[in-house]
């Protein structure tokens, strides 16, 4: 048997858990997450998403996770006067996913996109988490925001992930390092254990979302080939065509 | 003992926090400034050492959130986060190593007026409450009651121009900026009144004179030091 069909049938055993659903409908648009540790080739795996439907001729829209120019500013300030705390740290990066998330994710699915959002609130439960916020905390903080129609974690083993980034790019932040933690004082061991704790984050919160576990090791072409025949199993992609948008 | 609201803050430990957390709030112009400099004043002549905070003054996102402020362009969601980040900042790293350090504590508002501010725009009470969740319980809360006729004519003793946010003119509850000032202001006032008794606010008749208002400030204040 091939591994992607492996991978296939692992995948479908987690659909299970939609089998009461009804197919997803476009009365609200439809909103994707893609979710894993740095490396783990998640945004490459839904900019492939994006271009199958956008050139089938949906209506999509992709959203990143980045920090805005006011987030930069108060990490770096908050990091220089050594200021930020993990509530702290939590809430600057809230109030700038709420703003995305008003000002972008909402309106799309308004009216009627597909939203294709690398890296959601779970990224933020996971780092948040590991900085020691408490978990219902967190839920309450973001619950503003729609719990995704699917959600794809990209699972890898992180020390697979950590030296897929090492590899690649040898200058690690501050905080993407977890430095702030007191893991460890050295960047690249601290990389490391941080790392290693998001990922054992992740797992917990796959179960408790019912992420769609992808297995991020295989070749990059097998697992798209396995998300894009979720989506289409799961999502009515007709009712998204060009020109249905009411 | 200290005690949190709904649960500790991270890394935070409560035995340590030996100092008192006095909160004065009320609106603009209902003479909190004026009776904080007195208080302080009062504690300071009886050996205590004191430290202030006020809202809007973080050393973190201070400066986004005023220029957030001047430009009107976040949601009401965004713009409650933000209030929330400055406060938790000063919460902290003003107000708990004060507490530490066996200072008083003396806070020009507390996290009740952003919540009071959230749910007259329509906030979920339960979301509001679970982020402020992570605070102190203080150990005195005063709340001057004063009558929004009373606040616009105190405007006019200190500004040329009335202010935006106080007016409450993102609510579009009038095109007159004095109507919605006073609409807004009573709102907050009702708002206020119903978190008492869920807070254990002490009410004070704000419209009575300076040295009054002191007085029976202080007398509290006097039982809690005893």
């Amino acid at each position: 048997m091939h591994a992607g069909q492996i991978s296939y049938l692992s995948c479908a055993r987690k659909l299970k858990n939609y089998m009461n659903r009804t197919k997803l409908k476009n009365t609200s648009g439809i909103l994707i997450a893609a979710e894993g540790l740095d490396g783990s080739g998640k945004s490459t795996q839904l900019y492939l998403v994006k271009r199958w439907l956008e050139l089938s001729g949906h209506h999509v829209y992709l959203t990143e996770w980045n920090s805005s120019v006011m987030v930069r500013q108060a990490i770096k300030r908050g990091k220089k006067k050594n200021l930020l705390t993990p509530t702290t740290f939590s809430l600057v990066h809230a109030v700038d996913f709420s703003d995305r998330y008003h000002r972008q994710i909402q309106p799309l699915l308004k009216t009627g996109y597909i939203a294709l959002a690398d890296r959601y609130i779970f990224t933020a439960f996971a780092r948040d988490a590991v900085r020691g916020c408490s978990n219902a905390w967190l839920r309450n903080l973001y619950s503003f925001a729609k719990v995704p129609d699917l959600t794809f974690y990209f699972k890898l083993p992180s020390k697979v992930a950590v030296e897929r980034i090492l590899s690649n790019r040898p200058k690690i932040k501050y905080y993407e390092a977890g430095m702030d933690l007191n893991l460890h004082p050295e960047v690249y061991d601290s990389f490391r254990i941080y790392q290693t704790k998001i990922g054992a984050e992740y797992d917990r919160l796959s179960q408790e979302f019912n992420f769609i576990e992808i297995d991020a090791t295989l070749p990059i072409e097998i697992q798209q080939e396995t998300i894009r025949a979720i989506i289409a199993e799961k999502i009515d992609l007709a009712s998204f065509k060009n020109g249905e948008v009411v | 003992m200290k005690r949190f609201y709904i649960e500790p803050l991270p890394k935070c430990n409560v035995n340590k926090l030996h100092g008192k957390l006095i909160v004065l709030e009320g609106s603009d112009g209902s003479g909190r400034t004026t009776q904080i400099a007195k208080i302080k004043n009062w504690l300071e002549g009886k050996g205590y050492a004191v430290v202030n905070c006020e809202l809007a003054r973080s050393q973190l996102v201070g400066p986004e959130l005023e220029l957030a402020r001047r430009g009107n362009v976040l949601g009401p969601t965004t713009l409650s986060l933000f209030y929330a980040t400055d406060f938790m900042d000063q919460f902290e790293n003003v107000i708990i190593p004060a507490l530490r350090a066996g200072f008083i504590v003396l806070a020009d508002r507390y996290f009740y007026t952003l919540m009071a501010r959230d749910l007259v725009r329509g906030a979920d009470p339960k979301w509001v409450q679970n982020i402020y969740g992570v605070t102190l319980i203080p150990d005195l809360v005063f709340y001057l009651n004063v009558s929004p006729r009373r606040l616009i004519e105190r405007r006019w003793q200190k500004a040329d121009t009335m202010d935006y946010w106080e007016s409450g003119m993102d609510m579009g509850l009038s095109r007159d900026w004095a109507i919605s000032f006073l609409i807004y202001q009573q709102r907050l006032r009702k708002v206020f009144l119903k978190l008492q008794d869920k807070y254990g606010f002490i009410v004070v008749n704000g419209n009575k004179s300076i040295d009054s208002i002191t007085h029976d400030i202080v007398t509290r204040i006097e039982k809690l030091l005893t």
